[in-house]
């Protein structure tokens, strides 16, 4: 169990270029599993090796449990890297591959041979200690690669995008063996990626990171019901942000006023943002607005309307029953639900 | 109905793609043979002659073979007093070194260029083909004023710096072609995994590039044993290679100059056939010569 702390870290790459990660300061939990989230190119994998040593910080400091490690090389570090694509040793067995790190840290064969069988057990590989990695599929190799890394039992184990080069049925399979290993050895573990919906339903916590720079450091439903800004609630598939003025618990905007109790700003110029799932049509309620539908989709598990409220368009996502109701260029009434209204500071703040 | 209408027609078509498969197949056992008997005859085969100029006492127009035979000049090559053998040994010895030296030297030349991106390196890849585009002589004669007043002429250490100016560029080029198709992160999950900086090298990188660096190896000693022209000039007569041993019995004495040639080409092939499998078609280091 270990806790990873990075303050101020910093590398640049190039003199020229904004900083790939800029001033980062995140506390990683012991025994936690952590996502770095954000779009490619926005410092997730540069961090991750730094934190495993294989790339030195151009500034800034990494601790394992509040000592610096910076001038402890990889091999010593226990903190253990599974690349995106797996990078099974060629010439080597699964065993040896399996083996490897045990072999470099001077364990007896027998105790290795022992062990590399518990690992397979453990990721559902039993028996394949003899093949060669270009005999597996790619859902195997990962799950090596993963054996590999758990076998060393590392004080931190960084896993670069681990689901990104599989098949959907697998990546679940996969997704389920991660949380399980994790929960059952309680490593502490840090995950790279770019989908939002794989960080949410594996993360403990999230860091999203947006041009090398933290946006927020947040359990997974935070993203949704509280961003804390207008693009972290669009990186996490919001749609609807109406500018306007917060003032005691209500805003002001051009299609009308609505109560809106929860809030990331005290008050002034603020956005209104209410996710499509949260925006009903047809009841009269109050923060009500009447809007004419623009159009539709069916999607069988859901509907999604457009819906025009003066200059304004809004996205609402409803039981698939609803396209029944209406039809496009119908006044229907809008409601927001007050509760799932969640005013953020103005966009250009972020900017 | 329709079922039945089917079927015939999805077998039909499985038919042909196996039968298509087997054809091929049996080209490629084909093409294997054509491969190896085109290497034996342009390999083996002039050797042949050679032999039998070796064994011949008495060998004149138009006469297919030698009319009489005689072990006169595989004595003389095996007698002490021509010390062929030791001559031999000492050709032996300088491609060895110099072999040894362009593995050192050229294997991280090769990463360098295979791998990074810097300032000046069209100018550098260009540099290092230089020796192999410009006339060796030309080179040489340069070289050898440098030498004599370096104290290094007419010596064996003079002789084996000089070989290695044609053998490197080949051992760079290869290696390079090599590290341009290697991928680093598998060097960085080594380290990860525990692996110190001297493990990674010995367990990861030298098992990736070892194909490589025996083909670079091939080249470098091929072109040390049977260079002439830099020997000469360079050694000054001092140092006695198997190639210089061999030009002066080409005239003189035609069965001596067969024997000899028969020991001088022997390790050649030899070097060759043991390294054949790392010469493959598919190989990553004869690729990387294609890119040059």
């Amino acid at each position: 169990m270990t806790q990873v702390t990075l303050s101020g870290l910093t590398k640049i790459f190039d003199e020229k270029s904004p900083p790939a990660v800029d001033q980062l300061d995140l506390e990683i939990e012991s025994g936690k599993l952590t996502a770095l989230l954000g779009p490619s190119g926005c410092g997730k994998t540069t961090t991750m090796k730094m934190i495993a040593g294989l790339l030195r910080p151009t500034s800034g400091d990494i601790s394992f449990d509040g000592d610096s490690i910076l001038s402890i090389p990889p091999e010593d570090r226990g903190a253990v890297m599974v690349f995106q694509n797996y990078l099974l040793f060629p010439y080597m067995t699964i065993a040896e591959n399996i083996g490897f790190g045990l072999k470099m840290r001077k364990v007896d064969r027998k105790e290795i041979r022992t062990r590399v069988t518990d690992m397979l057990d453990l990721v559902q590989l039993p028996g394949f200690e003899d093949r060669k990695p270009r005999q597996l599929s790619g859902g195997q190799q990962q799950r090596i690669a993963l054996a590999r890394a758990l076998i060393v039992q590392p004080n931190v184990l960084l896993l670069d995008e681990p689901l990104s080069n599989l098949d959907a049925h697998l990546r679940d399979e996969m997704r389920e063996l991660i949380r399980r290993i994790q929960t059952e050895m309680g490593i502490t573990t840090v995950f790279v990626t770019h989908d939002q919906e794989e960080a949410v339903v594996l993360a403990d916590r999230i860091a999203l990171l947006f041009d090398g720079r933290l946006q927020q450091f947040d359990v997974p439903d935070a993203f949704f019901e509280s961003p804390q800004s207008v693009e972290i609630a669009k990186f996490f598939g919001g749609t609807n942000f109406i500018p306007g003025r917060y003032e005691g618990g209500e805003i002001t905007t051009a299609i009308g006023r609505f109560r809106a109790p929860r809030s990331a700003v005290a008050g002034g110029d603020a956005v209104l943002s209410i996710r499509p799932e949260a925006v009903t049509l047809g009841a009269d309620g109050g923060n009500s607005v009447m809007g004419r539908i623009r159009s539709h989709v069916y999607v069988g598990r859901y509907a999604r309307f457009r819906v025009t409220l003066g200059d304004i368009e809004v996205e609402a996502v409803t039981d698939p029953g609803q396209v029944k109701l209406f039809n496009d260029g119908d006044e229907v009434p809008v409601t927001f639900d007050s509760n799932k209204i969640w005013v953020i500071g103005p966009a250009a703040a972020h900017e | 109905m329709v079922d039945t209408k089917i079927e015939p027609t999805a077998a039909g078509a499985g038919g042909v793609a196996a039968e298509d498969k087997e054809r091929r197949f049996s080209w490629r056992i084909t093409g294997r043979w054509v491969g190896i008997t085109g290497l034996l005859a342009f390999l083996v085969a002039p050797i042949v002659p050679l032999f039998v100029w070796s064994i011949s006492f008495r060998w004149f127009y138009p006469a297919i073979l030698p009319t009489e035979y005689s072990a006169r000049a595989w004595t003389e090559v095996i007698t002490p007093h021509n010390d062929v053998l030791g001559v031999a040994w000492n050709t032996a010895l300088i491609a060895l070194v110099v072999t040894a030296l362009s593995i050192l030297l050229g294997v991280p030349a090769g990463r360098a260029l295979g791998l990074y991106e810097f300032r000046g390196k069209r100018l550098v890849e260009w540099m290092i083909l230089a020796p192999i585009i410009v006339p060796g002589l030309a080179v040489v004669l340069g070289i050898h004023v440098l030498f004599i007043r370096a104290g290094l002429s007419n010596s064996i250490p003079g002789v084996i710096l000089v070989h290695l100016v044609p053998t490197l560029p080949y051992m760079t080029l290869v290696m390079s072609g090599v590290f341009a198709n290697y991928d680093t992160d598998f060097e960085l999950q080594a380290r990860s995994l525990g692996a110190s900086r001297w493990a990674t090298q010995r367990l990861i990188t030298l098992p990736a590039i070892f194909p490589g660096v025996v083909v670079g190896a091939l080249f470098a000693f091929i072109i040390s044993w049977s260079q002439y022209v830099l020997t000469l000039l360079i050694g000054g007569g001092q140092v006695q290679t198997l190639p210089l041993l061999l030009f002066g019995f080409v005239r003189s004495d035609p069965a001596i100059a067969g024997a000899l040639s028969v020991v001088f080409i022997l390790p050649a092939v030899i070097v060759l056939l043991l390294s054949s499998r790392y010469l493959s078609g598919d190989n990553a280091a004869v690729g990387g010569i294609g890119n040059i």
